[in-house]
């Protein structure tokens, strides 16, 4: 396999590539602690796969009682009760779902207009700062957002926000219910901001990596700002940002912390947004050290069986879009 | 710097690492009930500074409890919902009363003070049934026609988990109400029927969910309604009278238990006789392996459940929890005489 | 020659969306802002000396403090990247230095970006039913590998960037030398990309500090001091979880006074990894 074989150009990362590429292979083993380095090295690397492997192997295989009484109307059962010891994933489902889908809802306009800004609107400085702000959100955890959002945030939504979105909007069933502030839709909001610096940062690369020249022919023939990046650089780096939506939808999904606070913890599906839901994460957390017997647990561990389906899937298209678009257009390192 | 770094890190790993040896001191882990947690707590942190015995008891739950001692990752279990005999000689378990409190419906509307709420049985299944849906019905005007009560959509705040104190509560309200029977039942964890319901973990989460949520309502062990400070109701007994919740109230329930003919101590104390009776009582029990496997961890056991039985009422009283009296204790000991047994021996404590 | 100025609508499309860009930045430095000043205001008034000091009282009783919840999270952290760091170092020299094309290599920087995406609950389950179930009960130890599995994809993912940013001429130079491959590695290829590889732990060390989930059916959680891991280890997450979901002020109070230490704690890990990358590249 040669350079060039994939790319239209060589790139300095391909030509680096290439030199630790003959380095492998032609660079004899010239001691025996060369042959052991090796094996060691590979080894570790092999570590990874394993505890990957050992999730899977260790979820199904403490699930099967539970696979085995319910089958697939676990599924789509909202049953949960653990006197008569009938268990359905339904409302679990739903809720990891909706809470994801309203972090989506509010976070991706969010994430793309942040980028926008530190790429091609703010001075290089404030770009810097506000950049390293955003970075910031990210790194707090993720039971501090719970505290807060159960402190603070859930009482100014039911204070502020929810009344006012009854008053204007409460014709629709998504706004009914009494505002308690604790809910899916305080849920979805605080999600949005944990997701937000991952979108940002990803889409914030991939407008940068959109060559310079291509953006200012575009510039050049009389296109605004926002021409540019609606028609060229989006369209250039759309599979790098679908990579990111997918990277922040399955933070979303798995967040477990944040969610347990302000979720509300019913096992209900409602068509109101105020209304109290659970999540797959915040059910484990809630009922796991509680479950009495073996059906029970089985079934927790199934609900964490789909969980780990649902954001493997999603982790594998993520993986799959950022690396054609790393592969593509990284110029250098 | 880097090598000073590491060997540092090395220093405290190791440190951390190496102290695998087994403990001089005995340590205790309970797990189980959040109902006698505010006393199990105190009495664990009292005993500890009179012998330095250590006990490390968490509040997850009845069911928590139940299945942790079963399973045997703890060494004793605590659990409001009793097992039956027969669930006990399955389990090799061995079951006894520790202390009893009383479990009230604690509320959070503008307005209305602790004890000035009051509720008959039936009017509280219809609450948490859901027929009952906002605090100005006319069920609840008719009860209170002098407090006033605001227009305002009623949350319901339930437990969770599998909670002995969800037992208690929905078995008073089947035995009161015959809709709330055959729809819902009684248990550790049930399915809850009102549309604005909403979960806490533990007595604590429901305690602390109705502080934070307007207009709801909820039901706690006594303690955490007095300790928290928050509103609770008073309740109509079955002699018809409207009783505050105190411990001369679930004293005066207590008094009619009849521990003698308890198989395993198995009673239910709802809805007891007598006007000064709180309807809705319980007794709180632990429950340990008949089989001891370590000696010394038993005896340890032992002793401190008797401390407690024997100089913990006044701190048990403090919090309106009601003590077992001196001849259930004498029977509680001597089934430990008969049934807890360590390397075939009874335990000397 | 000037550009031909686009139309009026075009314009005030731009300038709108202009608007909503800033908007928008605005409201993520007012989220950060709104969050840090929440938990900074309510977590100052709980730090004293008895909260780093003392153990916790139960419910009722005033003072204690959450000395031994620090000391736990501090044993389990260590632990983990004591577990965790070697691991990630050796994956990354493999998958920089011999895995450009082995189907290994592959497999493992695949199976390191997928776990770096797991939820860490499920972490946490996995952690229990090969620790906490085998042995029959909970343990720090059962928590610092939840933690170490959490740690070792960031560090392996870090290591490896970090080492091949490092120019193959540097280690031409010590093979022509005849050193054997794996001593130019240790010794000068490390050596050159050393801040980056610290950064790597550093990344790592503020990404599990403040995880809570991994640790709720592992390590648990004890009012006690701890003498060693193997058993049920207080720390600082879940005794917010608990203290926060409890209706006690107090321990409420504690309960931010632990956020504050633990943000604080992350960011400035975060900060100084941002920090030492800075110095060297």
């Amino acid at each position: 396999m040669g350079v060039g074989d994939s790319d239209p150009a060589p790139t300095l990362r391909d030509q680096k590539n290439f030199g630790l590429r003959t380095m492998a292979k032609s660079t004899p083993a010239t001691s025996q602690g060369d042959y052991y380095f090796k094996w060691l090295t590979a080894a570790a690397a092999l570590i990874t796969p394993l505890i990957m492997a050992g999730i899977f192997l260790e979820l199904v295989g403490h699930s099967l009682p539970s696979i085995k009484e319910f089958g697939f109307g676990f599924l789509i059962s909202q049953n949960w009760n653990p006197v008569t010891e009938q268990f359905g994933a339904a409302s679990s489902i739903f809720g990891t779902v909706m809470s994801t889908l309203i972090a989506m809802v509010i976070a991706v306009p969010l994430s793309i207009a942040i980028a926008l800004f530190l790429v091609e609107l703010a001075q290089p400085g404030v770009s810097k700062v506000v950049g390293a702000m955003i970075e910031l959100l990210a790194a707090i955890p993720s039971i501090i957002y719970g505290m807060w959002g159960m402190f603070v945030f859930g009482p100014f939504m039911a204070r502020h926000v929810q009344p006012l979105l009854q008053d204007t909007l409460g014709f629709l069933p998504l706004f009914q219910g009494p505002p308690m502030g604790l809910g899916m839709l305080t849920a979805g909001i605080i999600l949005a901001f944990m997701i937000l610096p991952f979108i940002c940062a990803i889409t914030r690369d991939v407008f940068l990596l959109v060559p310079n020249v291509v953006k200012e022919s575009a510039h050049g023939m009389g296109a605004t700002t926002w021409e540019v990046t609606y028609k060229v650089t989006i369209p250039y780096g759309l599979v790098g940002i679908i990579g990111a939506l997918f990277l922040g939808l399955g933070r979303a999904l798995g967040e477990t912390m944040a969610v347990t606070f302000v979720i509300g913890n019913a096992h209900n599906i409602s068509a109101s947004l105020f209304a109290p839901g659970n999540s797959i994460a915040s059910t484990l957390a809630n009922e796991f050290t509680e479950a009495t017997d073996l059906l029970y647990v089985s079934s927790l561990i199934e609900l964490g069986l789909v969980l780990f389906i649902m954001t493997y899937l999603i982790q594998v298209l993520a993986q799959f879009m950022l690396r054609r678009m790393y592969k593509s257009w990284s110029v250098g390192l | 710097m880097k090598k000073v770094t590491w060997m540092a890190v090395a220093v405290v790993g190791l440190m951390v690492l190496a102290g695998s040896a087994p403990a001089a001191n005995v340590t205790l882990n309970g797990a189980g009930a959040s109902f006698p947690y505010p006393l199990y707590s105190q009495w664990a942190h009292k005993y500890n500074s009179l012998t330095g015995l250590k006990l490390n008891y968490q509040s997850i739950g009845s069911g928590g409890g139940i299945a942790q001692i079963k399973a045997k990752t703890v060494d004793f279990g605590a659990s409001d919902a009793p097992l039956k005999p027969k669930a006990l000689d399955e389990a090799g378990l061995v079951q006894f009363p520790m202390v009893m409190g009383g479990v009230v419906p604690v509320v959070n509307v503008a307005g209305v003070a602790p004890g000035q709420l009051k509720l008959s049985g039936a009017v509280l299944a219809d609450i948490f049934l859901g027929k009952i849906a906002k605090w100005d019905d006319p069920a609840l005007k008719a009860l209170n026609p002098k407090v006033k009560l605001p227009s305002q959509a009623i949350t319901v705040v339930h437990r969770t988990e599998g909670s002995g104190t969800t037992f208690i509560f929905t078995s008073y309200l089947a035995g009161i109400s015959p809709a709330w029977k055959e729809q819902v039942g009684a248990g550790k964890s049930v399915k809850w029927p009102a549309p604005n319901s909403i979960g806490g973990k533990g007595n604590e989460g429901v305690a602390g969910q109705v502080k934070v949520v307007s207009g709801a309502v909820g039901y706690v062990e006594y303690a955490y309604a007095l300790q928290n400070k928050m509103t609770y109701v008073s309740l109509k007994n079955q002699a018809g009278k409207f009783v505050q919740p105190k411990i001369e109230t679930f004293q005066a329930a207590a008094a009619n238990a009849d521990w003698k003919n308890a198989p395993g101590y198995y009673l239910m104390l709802n809805n007891q006789p007598g006007e000064a009776s709180w309807p809705i009582v319980g007794a709180t029990y632990i429950l340990m392996h008949k089989d001891q496997a370590d000696a010394a961890k038993a005896q340890a056991m032992l002793k401190f459940f008797d401390w407690c039985y024997k100089h913990g009422s006044e701190m048990a009283e403090k919090l309106h929890y009601v003590p077992m009296p001196k001849n259930v204790v004498k029977m509680v000991e001597a089934t430990w005489a008969k049934e807890v047994k360590a390397g075939g021996k009874p335990v000397k404590y | 020659m000037m550009k031909p100025r686009p139309p009026t609508g075009r314009r005030l499309m731009d300038k709108i969306v202009s608007g909503w860009a800033v908007i928008s930045a605005l409201l993520g430095i007012g989220a950060l802002i709104w969050i840090l000043s929440g938990v900074i205001a309510r977590g100052v008034g709980a730090l004293n000396f008895s909260f780093f000091t003392q153990l916790p009282t139960p419910p009722g009783l005033a003072g204690g403090g959450m000395a031994n919840a620090i000391l736990g999270t501090l044993a389990m952290t260590v632990a983990a990247t004591l577990i965790s760091v070697p691991i990630g170092l050796l994956s990354g020299i493999y998958l920089a230095e011999f895995g450009q094309e082995s189907r290994v290599a592959d497999n493992s920087r695949f199976s390191a970006n997928v776990l770096m995406g797991m939820p860490s609950i499920i972490v946490g389950v996995f952690a229990y039913t090969l620790v906490v179930l085998p042995l029959g009960h909970f343990s720090g130890y059962a928590g610092a590998l939840a933690l170490a599995i959490l740690m070792i994809p960031v560090v392996t993912r870090t290591t490896e960037d970090m080492l091949r940013l490092v120019p193959n001429t540097l280690r031409e130079s010590a093979l022509a030398l005849g050193a054997p491959r794996w001593k130019v590695t240790l010794k000068v290829v490390f050596r050159a990309a050393r801040a980056g590889l610290l950064t790597g732990i550093l990344l790592a060390v503020a990404r599990v500090s403040g995880e809570t989930a991994p640790l709720l059916f592992t390590a648990l959680n004890s009012p006690y001091w701890f003498k060693s891991l193997s058993g049920p280890t207080p720390n600082l997450t879940v005794a917010i979880f608990n203290y926060a979901m409890s209706p006690y002020d107090d321990w409420q109070q504690m309960a931010w006074g632990a956020s504050l230490v633990i943000t604080m704690g992350v960011l400035a890990f975060t900060l100084l990894a941002r920090f030492v990358l800075r110095q060297r590249t």
